[in-house]
């Protein structure tokens, strides 16, 4: 069962996801346990294992600190829908093998608390409390197969054998 | 149809006569610049995949900056760890603490930036370097992972926004004024995934200082790089840094090349701008916000915090004395030790101010100058998002040098220009 956090907001930042007073680590559960700290403080006492995180534009915005993915992963978070993320966020979310899903739709259509399944192979977003569906674009080929290999390095890795 | 300056550089880099926005490319990485933050998870994660190697021992430079002098213990480890990794590889450009600085600032100031090439940091502000008709960006720390090993990156070719910077700045009215104008109008989200490429005759009146302020901003409206142009003053500024590597090439965008959009701006009527918080977006002429009162002024950072910032806050500071806590941040130790023999930090010390060693320090909450609860704080930095510089409950105002040197004597927010 995953449950869905709904952040009715554009521009979530790399500060509120894991604010720069916790960089001195990298250790992702260190790091998972200030998850959106600045933005909701209660989220890492509320997120359980294959949650989703839903928000508005430009998701991720700001600081090039992958630091953000780890606290996300490491909250055991299934995967973040947005309408948009910010470009570096977006790019290391692929490179980590992280999934996130690019939807218009899904911040109007699921409500905070809503019980959600995603069908990542036909891109599909069910809603079950509201019943509803809702569909997304998914990942391109060529990001779907660094995460498919387990992220960047694992590809470069694989690619040079 | 022609090719913006961008696409060029990208096309050379990986190895095409043309590329076209949204093709995928591998691109050939000129520079990676590594720091204390980012690159210590990327060193584990090469150490762990097994290819601990660097494809270049010459392209990679190494600066400690957001937590140097070390601030705690955790940040002492970081630096260990990027310590013995430099050595390891035998790190040609390793700038130790005395010679470190905030990367930004450093890389140009030591000779590190050439024109046409492909420069990656594990950074968001990367893209400063575009000043110098780079290509450069920031990355986190797999890419860097990635970059450090092999040398090569994949990249999506940016479509390219033009900024035509028209008229001539207002005395009081600096480059952080017009890049605040710029993100006011079209957002922090307005240039996403593109490049933002500046021309026009306000920017040939300024320096590479002043430039540097503008491309460095180019990530706080989404963008992947900002980048301008090659003319006179460019050239001036490498030949008097440039060291070893002196050649590179000059590229310009084609006339005919194609833009996703063009965006004018009058920098004549350009007032000086403060960015309200919570984004880089919120900037308003200083008129709509004057007198409202702060607890502290930083001037620093890789934004802000280069001798000519220096000089033009002691020029309102000199003979003052600040109401505030007021932060001074030379970001390198070329600079610190310029500022000292030209007499800034005497116009400093006598004002009030504290003059703090080169770091990222507050710009990004890290330390030297963080905020309590409710504490405004007038900042020559890039970033007013919640908690950026302390307590989630603080705030910060973005402004340019002069405005905050007037506002430290102020104690609120003042307009600069009637201290010129």
């Amino acid at each position: 069962m995953s449950i869905a956090h709904v952040y009715k907001r554009d521009h979530i930042n790399t500060d509120e996801i894991i604010p720069a007073r916790y960089l001195n680590t990298d250790d992702e559960m260190e790091l998972a346990s200030h998850c959106l700290e600045d933005l909701d403080g209660d989220f890492v006492n509320k997120v359980a294992e294959g949650d989703v995180i839903v928000a508005g534009d430009d998701f991720g915005c700001g600081s090039s600190r992958e630091h953000a993915v780890w606290a996300i992963r490491g909250a055991k978070v299934g995967t973040v829908i947005a309408r948009t993320f910010a470009r570096i966020f977006y790019r290391n979310a692929i490179n980590c093998g992280f999934y996130l899903i690019e939807s218009q739709d899904a911040i109007e259509k699921i409500n905070d608390g809503d019980e959600v399944e995603i069908d990542y192979e036909n891109g599909v977003i069910r809603n079950k409390t509201a019943g509803v569906d809702i569909s997304f674009n998914p990942l391109p080929d060529f990001a779907l197969e660094i995460i498919n290999d387990g992220g960047l390095l694992n590809h470069i890795t694989k690619r040079q054998e | 149809m022609g090719m913006t300056i961008t696409e060029k550089i990208l096309a050379k880099a990986a190895g095409a006569e043309k590329v076209v926005p949204g093709q995928l490319i591998d691109a050939r990485i000129d520079v990676v610049m590594c720091h204390d933050v980012t690159t210590p998870p990327a060193i584990s994660m090469l150490e762990e995949k097994g290819i601990d190697r660097v494809f270049d021992r010459e392209r990679i430079v190494v600066t400690p900056d957001h937590f140097q002098p070390a601030k705690d213990i955790k940040s002492a480890e970081l630096h260990k760890r990027l310590d013995a990794w430099a050595r390891r590889h035998d790190i040609k450009h390793y700038y130790k603490l005395g010679r470190a600085g905030v990367c930004h600032a450093l890389l140009p100031e030591q000779g590190h930036i050439r024109p046409g090439e492909v420069i990656v940091g594990g950074d968001s502000h990367t893209c400063t370097y575009g000043a110098f008709g780079a290509f450069s960006t920031g990355i986190g720390s797999t890419d860097a992972a990635a970059a450090i090993a092999t040398g090569q990156l994949w990249f999506k070719v940016p479509a390219s926004m033009k900024f035509v910077l028209n008229g001539s700045l207002s005395p009081g009215v600096y480059s952080k004024d017009v890049v605040l104008a710029v993100i006011a109008r079209i957002g922090v989200d307005g240039a996403l995934y593109r490049a933002m490429e500046f021309v026009g005759p306000a920017l040939a009146e300024m320096s590479m200082e002043a430039r540097m302020t503008i491309t460095n901003m180019a990530i706080e409206a989404g963008a992947k790089s900002g980048i301008i142009g090659f003319d006179d003053v460019t050239k001036e500024y490498l030949d008097e840094h440039l060291k070893d590597k002196t050649d590179y090439i000059v590229y310009e965008s084609d006339s005919d090349a194609e833009y996703s959009a063009i965006e004018e701006f009058d920098c004549s009527a350009i007032e000086p701008m403060v960015a309200l918080p919570h984004l880089p977006s919120g900037g308003v002429p200083v008129s709509e916000c004057a007198g409202k009162e702060m607890d502290q002024a930083y001037i620093g950072s890789c934004t802000n915090g280069r001798i000519e910032d220096l000089r033009i806050a002691a020029g309102i500071l000199k003979g003052k004395e600040v109401a505030i806590r007021t932060i001074v941040v030379p970001a390198t130790p070329e600079i610190w030790k310029q500022a000292k023999d030209e007499g800034l930090f005497d116009v400093f010390y006598d004002a009030g101010c504290v003059i703090s060693a080169p770091t990222c320090g507050a710009c990004l909450g890290g330390f030297m100058g963080i905020l309590a609860s409710g504490e405004k704080c007038i900042s020559t930095t890039n970033r007013n998002f919640v908690g950026r510089m302390g307590d989630p409950k603080s705030e910060v105002y973005l402004a340019s040098p002069a405005t905050a040197a007037a506002s430290a004597v102020e104690g609120k927010i003042a307009d600069c220009r009637k201290y010129m």
